[in-house]
């Protein structure tokens, strides 16, 4: 199962050195370093913008008087359920050169057209507004976390709140932002929508360019393994950051909860800012959504289109489901009862899995497909793999989690009263993880419904689905006939997704 | 030991990884017994246990159940096949089935309403609360629950994993002896891993002493308490101080005095006597040479630890009514009443 993981970028690394010549050349090719810096640098932005914003607003939600805290936690983390590429096709639809805004305020100014939102400014706006929630989360669950009566010893000792912040509170939260910030950058990393309908030159666009113009397979080879590479080693970065939260966390459990901060006047500000956001990353783009879908409908868009889509996306995204549960289990059971050599393997598999790009895997499968199975090429399994493979990772946590919660004892007093170990996987370890079994479930079908780029590259010629429908209507700039299939993608996935994601947060 | 051994291993040996968890173990326990397993956290106990219900192989060593061989060379019977019944530490009762589920899983196509399941039910008292979840029921109760789970298929042997453990001191005190008549009242052969010693001398038949994955020694409580065979079992079974003593032609001379108990040595030779607080008096003296450092009020009784000329400490027992004060000098003397158990070069003294 964790030879799957390898399976894309070690077929990468075949081709790569197939061609020296073209290897060598690619990576000496300015182009290549421009890109890869362009990367570099969207994703630092992006980062360091999602933690700055990330810091302040779990503060305001977990330690503040902020009215309705958990109500404004949910709206401001909600913009993680929106994918990427929807942002940014709302977010130029709305503020492009001649976008919605322009329409509105253009012709009474005089305005032949508004300053390009695209290129590097655009695609920053777009991803941190997707991937700022990421870094919320973290950082309020390594708050929560937090013995409170940790700062009250600060107080106590003479520190005034900034100082206590500065001197206590802080350093323990550090690993927090640092990883928060490192998983909005993967996040950016793994990009491919909105850095392709925001026309900024990161590798996975120059990748997906020089895949889809030239078919120039080494090249894109090459490219997709130093994507691969620059993934990696923000993986094991936060890893790293997160190992250190952990250690940060341990002896200071069962503490007492920190006492609520007074925001006096500024409690409207606080307020206002967290509604701006709201406003910014959640209304306004489901606004605009509504407005095209009104449009299109108005202009005679037809509701037939949807059907296959929808019964593509849902389709892929069930079989998706089985498999990588299927695949996922039995390395989740190894991990969580037999903790030892095999499973710590399995274990750094599964987070060098974490490091592909959607895109890498698909060009992966792509070549192997056509070299050594050519009757795979284009084909529902091989859509399905890819799949597998990009959610096998998160799959495989979720179900830790799940089996962890079953405590071992349970399984051994079934043996001793009796039963076998496939009567007691189906008699008590399978009724009791059912829940976290469903979670698991629910949370890769609805990643897969909203998958872009592995989608586009691998489904067979004919099979539609949603987000595909979305893409080519984009990116032919028929908005009007993009939003009926993004409305029902973001009324179909974000409800469940968001419950998932923020169940133990509210 | 003799009879009819419902329970015998021999050179039990297990290790995990460098870890010597157990070496060298052999027990035998009779048809109907309770025998207690007692030891510090790590000597091994709860190995033991897992190994007798076959929830680990051993690395070494053989078990028998009744007649059969269930670990040995190229043997080891599955868990489920054991008949082993146990009664795990956190309770292990399944939080999807309620009381009455838990006690029929064992059961072969067993409904809630069978017969068997309410009778164990009724054995331990809950007959009414069948049909609640565990987690409606409160710590004595679903210990009881596990324990009408473990005893339900009737079992061969019923190991017990520090059954006690979670339950508060004035609790304990009932439910053990809820326990011990319920057991009893089943003629079912049960052993019982505690870090208690006073739990251990109280449930127990016969005591296992395990230390660093060794047997120290097993006997009954009393045998136990008054012939510790190692100062380890000596200072486990508690309140324990040792006195120097010279052997000499008609007994034993101490700091305290001499003593007419006769030892197998000659002359001379040097011993260490387990005194234990009750094997001593004190009345107070101007003249005494020892002096109360501590006065302890246990309620019926009055304990003075006292610090004896050579520096040494001891603790004494005296009836409540007894009053020295902190600080007053003190004559103390040995009265046992019976032979003092002592070491000899670490070997215990014979009888």
């Amino acid at each position: 199962m964790g030879l799957l993981l390898l399976l894309p970028p070690s077929y990468l690394l075949i081709r790569s050195l197939e061609a020296p010549g073209v290897a060598g050349a690619v990576l000496l090719a300015p182009g290549t370093w421009a890109a890869a810096g362009r990367t570099l640098l969207l994703a630092a932005a992006v980062g360091a913008a999602s933690s700055a914003l990330g810091l302040p607003l779990a503060w305001l939600t977990l330690h503040t008087n902020l009215p309705r805290r958990r109500l404004w936690l949910v709206l401001v983390a909600l913009p993680l359920v929106l994918p990427s590429y929807i942002s940014a096709w709302l977010f130029a639809a709305a503020l492009g050169p001649r976008g919605l805004l322009w329409q509105g305020i253009g012709p009474a100014l005089g305005l032949s057209r508004l300053p390009s939102v695209y290129g590097f400014w655009g695609a920053f706006i777009v991803l941190t507004l997707c991937a700022y929630p990421y870094s919320l989360l973290v950082i309020r669950a390594a708050w929560t976390r937090l013995d409170g009566s940790l700062e009250a010893a600060g107080r106590s000792l003479g520190l005034g709140p900034w100082a206590c912040f500065r001197r206590v509170t802080w350093p323990q939260l550090r690993p927090a932002v640092a990883g928060g910030a490192l998983l909005a950058a993967l996040y950016v990393l793994r990009d491919f929508g909105a850095v392709a309908i925001m026309r900024y030159d990161t590798l996975a666009r120059v990748i997906y360019l020089a895949y889809g113009s030239a078919f120039d397979r080494h090249t894109a080879a090459v490219l997709g393994l130093l994507l691969v590479a620059m993934a990696l080693g923000l993986v094991s970065l936060e890893r790293g950051a997160s190992r250190r939260a952990r250690l940060h966390r341990a002896g200071s459990h069962g503490g007492r909860p920190i006492a609520p901060v007074a925001l006096g006047p500024w409690r409207p500000v606080a307020l206002a800012c967290c509604a701006a956001l709201t406003a910014l990353a959640v209304v306004l783009p489901l606004g605009i959504l509504s407005h095209w879908l009104l449009r299109g409908l108005a202009a005679g868009e037809r509701l037939s289109g949807l059907w296959p889509a929808l019964r593509g996306s849902v389709t892929a995204a069930a079989l998706a489901t089985v498999l990588t549960l299927v695949a996922a289990l039995p390395g989740a059971w190894l991990t969580v009862r037999r903790p030892g050599h095999r499973a710590r393997l399995l274990g750094r598999l599964s987070w060098t899995g974490q490091a592909l790009p959607p895109l890498v895997v698909a060009l992966a499968l792509v070549f192997a497909s056509t070299r050594l199975l050519p009757a795979l090429y284009q084909t529902l399994p091989l859509l399905l793999l890819a799949y597998v493979i990009l959610f096998l990772p998160e799959a495989g946590s979720s179900l830790q989690t799940a089996l962890r919660q079953i405590h071992p004892a349970l399984g051994e007093a079934a043996r001793t009263l009796g039963r076998r170990p496939t009567a007691v996987f189906r008699t008590v370890t399978l009724p009791l993880a059912r829940p976290g079994l469903a979670a698991a479930a629910a949370l890769v079908f609805l990643t897969c419904l909203r998958e872009l780029p592995a989608t586009l590259i691998l489904s067979p010629a004919g099979f539609s689905t949603l987000s595909i429908s979305i893409w080519s209507a984009v990116s032919e700039a028929y908005f009007a006939r993009a939003a009926l299939p993004a409305l029902v993608l973001v009324a179909v996935s974000a409800p469940p997704l968001a419950w998932l994601s923020l169940r133990g947060e509210a | 030991m003799s009879g009819d051994p419902m329970l015998s291993c021999r050179d039990l040996s297990k290790s995990y990884g460098p870890v010597r968890a157990l070496e060298g173990v052999s027990l035998a326990a009779e048809r109907g017994a309770i025998l207690a397993i007692l030891g510090p956290s790590g000597c091994g106990k709860t190995t033991l246990l897992r190994l007798l219900a076959g929830l680990e192989t051993p690395d070494e060593g053989s078990i028998h159940i009744g007649d059969r061989l269930v670990d040995g060379p190229g043997a080891h019977v599955p868990p489920e096949r054991r008949r082993v019944g146990m009664v795990f530490q956190h309770y292990a009762l399944f939080p999807h089935l309620s009381a009455a589920e838990n006690v029929a899983f064992g059961l072969p196509r067993a409904t809630e309403g069978d017969r068997r399941v309410q009778a164990m039910l009724g054995l331990v008292g809950l007959s009414a609360l069948g049909h609640r979840l565990p987690h409606e029921l409160s710590g004595g109760q679903q210990q009881r629950v596990a324990l009408a789970r473990a005893l339900a298929p009737q079992p061969e042997l019923l190991l017990l994993d520090e059954p006690f453990s979670n339950l508060d001191a004035r609790m304990r005190v009932t439910v053990r002896e809820e326990v011990r008549e319920i057991i009893r009242a089943t003629g079912t052969t049960a052993l019982f891993v505690t870090h208690d010693q006073e739990e251990a001398l109280f449930i127990g038949d016969e005591v296992a002493v395990l230390n660093g994955g060794r047997l120290e020694q097993l006997d009954a409580p009393a045998t136990l308490f008054h012939r510790p065979r190692t100062r380890f079992v000596a200072e486990f079974l508690g309140q324990t101080g040792f006195l120097p003593a010279r052997v000499t032609e008609g007994g034993l001379n101490t700091e305290l005095g001499p003593l007419a108990q006769r030892v197998d040595l000659p002359p001379g030779e040097e011993v260490d006597l387990l005194v234990r607080p009750d094997d001593l008096s004190l009345a107070e003296d101007a003249l005494g040479s020892a002096r109360v450092y501590r006065r302890v009020f246990q309620g019926m009784h009055l304990l003075y630890r006292v610090r004896l000329p050579s520096g040494r400490k001891l603790d004494v027992l005296a009836p409540h009514t007894q009053f020295i004060a902190e600080g007053a000098p003190v004559r103390v003397w040995l009265n046992p009443g019976h032979a003092l158990a002592g070491f000899w070069r670490g070997e215990a003294l014979g009888g």
